[in-house]
C-alpha cells in the first residue's frame, strides 16, 4: 500500500451506495422535461448556418443581397460582421508554435465540408430555408488532403500555414532497444480505427434572448456552461454579460463539449435584439459536427518466455481534421494510455496528429483512452500466444498494482482490481452457446482497459457547490453541473441527502446555470461526480457542522453532545426537527448554508515528452467478455452475450453505474461492428442518419454488468469515475471473440461483415 | 412557423381532446404536434424516419411523426406519451421504466414508450427477443437497451397496456 490511499473504511450509508430511483427520471417519463429545444420564446427568430459544400477552397465572393430580399429574412452575417471572429485555441499543440484559431464564420478560406460560412436569421423556418439557399458564396477549389500520413509528407497540401503537424507527444521510459535485444519473443501489429459520430438523440439546439440587464441569455444543450466567456469574446462583451443555462441534455458523449450553436445564437440576438432559436438538423450534425479521431497505430512488443512484458515501441498517427479543437489533448490521452493497464518498464511512444480537410476531430467518450485498447489488447494476446501461455494468466501477471508507475511516470495511488474484473466477467459469461448452424462459429473474447478520470493536472481544475436549508428544513443544492443524462444531478442529491440525513425527495438541486449556480466546470473527462460530488460533499459537511453549532448555541449543550441524524439534531433533551434547527441557527448568528470549492491535484504542464509525477487525478479499470457468433459464409458477426465489470471504488448509485456501463457497451459495439463516417476526398458522404448504423435493440445482446467496489477512488465516498471507461474495451473484446471463433483477428474498425470475410478468406489461402 | 398562404385547417384527436391547427399542407405531424398543439413531449431526433424518437400512436399504430403529414391524420386519433400517466401518477409501464433505469437522458424515451405500448396492446407474446425486435425502430444512445427490455417485459408480465 502507498501512503496516499484514501480512507477506505466502509462506513454504513443510508442513501449513498443504494440504487435510489433517479430524481430526474420521473419528470422525463412523464414527458415534462423541457430540453433545450423545447422552449420557445415569444417573438423569437430562427437562425441557420450556410455551410461550405466543399472541403477545401478559397472564398472569392460572398453576396447576401438576394437572401435579404426574401420576405422574412432579417439578417445575414458573414465572418467580417462578427466582432471577434477568431476563437482562440488553447489546447496542447507543439511546443513553441502557436496553434491556428478556429473561426466562427470562415472569411476567405474553408478547410472542411460543412464549415460555417454565413449565418442567416429569419422570422420563420420557411424564410430561413429560402434565405440559406439564396446566400451566394463563390468558391475557388484548392487541393484536398484527406489522409493524415499524406498530410504529414513534406509536399502534403497545407491545411494551415506552417505544415500539417498539429501535435506530437513522446514517451521514453527505460531502454527500449536493449529490452528488445534481450527479449524472448517480439510481436508486431498494425491497427486502424475509424471516424465515428456521437449520434446523441438530441441534436444541437438552443434559444437565446436579451434580458433586462442587457445580458445575453442562452439556454442550450451543452456540456459546458462556462463557454459563456468564449461567447462573450465572440460578441465583444465582457464575460458577465453572457449567461448560459444547460437544462437536462438528450446526450452529449463529448460532442457538446466544444461550442455548437451558442456563438451563432449570441450573434443573432446581438444583431437583431430579438430572441433567436437555432437547431442543427441531424444531417447537418452528421456532416459537420466534430467526430472521434481515426487513428493508425503500429505496435512492437517484447516479452520474456514466461509472458512478462518487457517493452513496447508504439507509433500513432491521428487525423485531427481541419481545426485543432481538442485534438492535442485527445492525442495526449492516446499516448498516455497506449500501453494499457499493464506494467512495462521500457516504453517508447511516438504520436502525431495531422491536419487534414476532414471534419475536425474532438472529444468523444473515451477521449483517446479509447483507440489504443484495440492495439494493446491485441498485443497482449499475441504475447500470450507466442509464449504458449494463457491469455488470462498473461493479463494478470502483467496487470498494474497500486504503487506502480504508468509509462508516463505517474504513480497509481489506488487499488487496481484488474484481476478481480477479469475473474468476474469470466465467471458470469457462462457456458459457450451452440452455433446456430454448421456454417457458424462461436467465440469468446476478453479485453481489459484503463481510463483516467478528471482533467489533466495543469488545468488546475476546481468545482464549487452551495448547499443550504430552507426554513422548513428542506435542502437545496446549487451547483453548475450540466447533466448530460448520466444522473449527474441525482448523484449530487444523494450525497447531500446522505450527509444531512434527509430523504432524497427533500433535496432540490439547481444546476447548470453560469449566472446563478456556483461554477463546477464541464461535464466531460469523467470528472463531474468526482469534482462536483466532492464539492457538494464538502459543502454539506460544513453545513452539517453549522446546524449542530446552531443547536449548541441555542440549547447550551456542547457540540459533542449533539448529533445530526434522521429527523433533526439529537440532543440530550430530545430531537430538534430540522425546521427548528434552521430557526435556532438564524437566531444565533449561524449560517444555514455553505459553499465549498473542491480542487483537483495539480502539477506543472507537460510539453511534448511526457514524464511527470502528476498528469491525471486517478484511473478506472475494467474487463469485458463476450460471446459472438460469426457466419463464416458472410463474415457477419453477432454478439450473443456480453458481460462488463469495472471497479468503481464505491458506487454512489449502483443502478446508475449499471446504466452507464450498459449504454457504453452498446456505443462500443457500434464502434466495433457497424458505425463509420465515410469520406471521399474530404467530402463527408454520411449525411443521413439511415446511413449511420447506430446499433438497435435487435442488434444488441443481453448485457450483464458486474459492479466491483474496491473502496478506493478519489471521488466522494471513494467513488471512481465511470462515465467514459466502459466504452473502451468493447472493440477489442469483439475482435478477440472473432479470433477465438474463426482463428483470425480483424485489426481494422468497424469489423464489417466483408472485412471479417476477407480475413477468413486470407487465412484459408495462407 | 405560420404562413397564411396554403394554410390548412386540421383537426386531430390528441390524447382524447380535439385540437384544431392551421398549418401549411406539407407540415409533418411532428411539427404540427409541437408547433400547433404544443405537444413538446414529441421529440425530433432525425426528421427522416430513422431514429424513432418522434414515435406516436396514430389510430393505435406506432408511427414516426416526421414521416407523416398532419393532414394525413386529420380526423384521426393521436396518442403521445403524456396520455399514459394519470396526472402525476406514472403509468405501470412508466413505473417499470423508472425502476429499471430505462430512462437516462430521456430523449428517446417518449417514442420508446409508445412503441412499447403498441406491443403491450397487440396481444403478441412479450419476451426479451420480441421486445428487441419490436423496438428496433427506436434508437437509444445511452441506456444500452437492456433496462428498456427488462422494463417492457416486466410491464407485460403484469398485464400493463400503458
Amino acid at each position: 500500500m502507498t501512503d496516499t490511499v484514501r480512507d477506505h473504511v466502509r462506513r454504513p450509508t443510508r442513501v449513498v451506495n443504494t440504487s435510489v430511483l433517479r430524481n430526474d427520471a420521473r419528470e422525463k417519463l412523464l414527458g415534462r422535461t423541457r430540453y433545450a429545444g423545447d422552449l420557445d420564446v415569444a417573438g423569437q427568430l430562427h437562425a441557420r448556418l450556410v455551410r461550405s459544400p466543399v472541403p477545401s477552397a478559397r472564398i472569392v465572393a460572398k453576396d447576401a443581397s438576394a437572401a435579404l430580399a426574401i420576405p422574412g429574412v432579417v439578417a445575414v452575417l458573414f465572418g467580417e460582421d462578427v466582432p471577434n471572429n477568431e476563437i482562440p485555441t488553447n489546447t496542447a499543440g507543439i511546443k513553441g508554435r502557436p496553434l491556428p484559431p478556429s473561426w466562427v464564420l470562415a472569411t476567405d478560406r474553408v478547410r472542411y465540408h460543412g464549415e460555417p460560412v454565413a449565418l442567416v436569421v429569419a422570422a420563420n423556418l420557411r424564410a430561413l430555408a429560402a434565405g440559406e439557399a439564396a446566400v451566394e458564396v463563390e468558391y475557388d477549389l484548392l487541393p484536398v488532403v484527406s489522409d493524415p500520413e499524406r498530410a504529414l509528407e513534406p509536399d502534403g497540401p497545407e491545411v494551415h500555414e506552417g505544415g500539417n503537424l498539429l501535435s506530437q507527444w513522446e514517451i521514453d521510459r527505460g531502454d527500449v532497444d536493449a529490452a528488445f535485444a534481450d527479449a524472448d519473443v517480439v510481436v508486431e501489429g498494425r491497427y486502424e480505427a475509424q471516424v465515428v459520430d456521437h449520434a446523441y438523440l438530441e441534436p444541437e439546439t438552443g434559444v437565446g434572448w436579451l434580458d433586462d440587464e442587457g445580458v445575453i441569455n442562452i439556454r442550450v444543450s451543452t456540456q459546458e456552461i462556462e463557454h459563456y466567456r468564449r461567447i462573450a469574446h465572440v460578441v465583444g462583451l465582457t464575460d458577465s454579460k453572457v449567461r448560459v443555462q444547460a437544462p437536462y441534455l438528450g446526450g452529449g458523449f463529448g460532442g457538446k463539449e466544444d461550442m455548437t450553436v451558442e456563438p451563432y445564437i449570441a450573434l443573432a440576438v446581438q444583431r437583431t435584439g430579438r430572441p433567436v432559436k437555432m437547431t442543427w438538423t441531424r444531417q447537418e450534425s452528421l456532416t459537420a459536427r466534430a467526430k472521434r479521431h481515426p487513428v493508425r497505430m503500429s505496435y512492437r512488443t517484447a516479452a520474456t518466455a514466461d509472458g512478462r512484458l518487457l517493452a513496447h515501441d508504439i507509433e500513432v498517427v491521428s487525423d485531427a481534421g481541419a481545426y485543432p479543437l481538442l485534438s492535442g489533448f485527445v492525442l495526449l490521452y492516446i499516448t498516455l494510455n497506449a500501453a494499457g493497464p499493464y506494467r512495462c518498464d521500457n516504453v517508447r511512444v511516438r504520436s502525431r496528429a495531422a491536419y487534414t480537410n476532414n471534419t475536425p476531430g474532438s472529444a468523444f467518450r473515451g477521449f483517446g483512452g479509447m483507440q489504443p485498447v484495440l492495439g494493446y489488447e491485441a498485443q497482449i494476446d499475441k504475447v500470450a500466444d507466442a509464449t504458449g501461455r494463457d491469455r488470462v494468466e498473461v493479463r494478470k501477471r502483467n496487470a498494474f498494482t497500486a504503487g506502480d508507475r504508468i509509462p508516463a511516470g505517474q504513480r497509481i495511488d489506488t487499488a487496481v482490481w484488474l484481476p478481480q474484473c477479469i475473474d468476474a466477467v469470466l465467471e458470469r459469461i457462462g457456458p459457450r452457446p451452440e452455433p446456430s448452424s454448421p456454417d457458424h462459429r462461436v467465440g469468446l473474447g476478453l479485453a481489459c482497459n484503463v481510463q483516467p478520470y478528471g482533467r489533466v493536472a495543469w488545468m488546475n481544475d476546481s468545482a464549487s457547490a452551495w448547499v443550504g436549508c430552507e426554513r422548513n428544513g428542506d435542502v437545496v443544492v446549487r451547483c453548475g453541473v450540466p447533466d448530460v443524462g448520466g444522473g449527474q444531478v441525482s448523484s449530487l442529491a444523494q450525497i447531500a441527502a446522505e450527509v444531512l440525513h434527509v430523504p432524497m425527495d427533500k433535496v432540490t438541486v439547481h444546476f447548470g446555470d453560469s449566472a446563478r449556480t456556483p461554477l463546477a466546470g464541464r461535464t466531460t473527462a469523467t470528472r463531474q461526480l468526482y469534482m462536483s460530488g466532492n464539492a457538494v460533499l464538502a459543502a454539506a459537511r460544513v453545513l452539517r457542522a453549522r446546524l449542530v453549532e446552531g443547536v449548541a448555541r441555542g440549547s447550551g449543550h456542547a457540540e459533542s453532545a449533539l448529533t445530526l441524524a434522521e429527523g433533526g439534531v439529537i440532543t440530550p433533551d430530545g430531537v430538534v426537527p430540522l425546521a427548528e434547527v434552521v430557526m435556532m441557527c438564524l437566531a444565533n448568528g449561524v449560517a444555514i448554508n455553505a459553499m465549498e470549492t473542491y480542487f483537483a491535484p495539480t502539477g506543472p504542464p507537460v510539453a511534448q515528452r511526457i514524464d511527470a509525477e502528476r498528469i491525471v487525478p486517478d484511473f478506472t479499470f475494467g474487463a469485458h467478455a463476450a460471446y459472438v457468433e460469426v457466419d463464416t459464409r458472410t463474415g457477419a458477426v453477432r454478439p450473443l452475450r456480453y458481460v462488463a465489470a469495472h471497479d468503481v471504488g464505491r458506487a454512489i448509485n449502483p443502478a446508475s453505474v449499471r446504466g452507464q456501463i450498459e449504454g457504453a457497451v452498446v456505443q462500443g459495439l457500434g464502434y466495433a461492428l457497424s458505425e463509420r463516417i465515410v469520406y471521399d476526398e474530404g467530402v463527408n458522404l454520411t449525411g443521413a442518419f439511415y446511413q449511420y448504423a447506430v446499433p438497435t435493440a435487435a442488434d444488441c445482446p443481453e448485457i450483464e454488468v458486474v459492479v466491483l467496489e474496491s473502496g478506493e477512488g478519489v471521488g466522494p465516498f471513494n467513488a471512481r469515475g465511470i462515465g467514459e471507461p466502459p466504452i473502451g474495451p468493447c472493440a477489442a473484446t469483439i475482435a478477440s471473440a472473432i479470433e477465438d471463433a474463426v482463428g483470425v483477428r480483424p485489426t481494422t474498425l468497424p469489423m464489417l461483415a466483408e472485412r471479417v470475410r476477407a480475413c477468413i478468406d486470407e487465412r484459408a489461402q495462407s | 412557423m405560420t404562413e397564411a398562404m396554403g394554410s390548412v385547417e386540421t383537426t386531430i384527436s390528441l390524447n382524447g381532446a380535439q385540437v384544431t391547427g392551421h398549418a401549411p399542407a406539407d407540415t409533418t405531424l411532428l411539427r404540427w404536434l409541437r408547433e400547433q398543439a404544443h405537444a413538446y413531449e414529441v421529440k425530433e431526433g432525425c426528421n427522416e424516419g430513422t431514429c424513432g424518437t418522434c414515435t406516436v400512436l396514430v389510430d393505435g399504430r406506432a408511427t414516426t411523426g416526421c414521416t407523416t403529414l398532419a393532414v394525413q391524420v386529420a380526423g384521426g386519433e393521436v396518442e403521445t406519451s403524456v396520455s399514459l400517466s394519470d396526472g402525476d401518477e406514472l403509468s405501470p409501464l412508466q413505473t417499470r421504466f423508472w425502476e429499471a433505469g430505462a430512462a437516462q437522458c430521456g430523449f428517446c424515451t417518449q417514442g420508446m414508450l409508445m412503441s412499447a405500448v403498441e406491443l403491450l396492446r397487440s396481444g403478441d407474446e412479450v419476451t426479451p427477443t420480441t421486445v428487441r425486435e419490436h423496438l428496433h425502430g427506436n434508437l437509444c444512445r445511452c441506456t444500452g437497451y437492456q433496462a428498456i427490455v427488462d422494463a417492457v417485459v416486466r410491464a407485460a408480465e403484469e398485464g400493463a397496456t400503458r
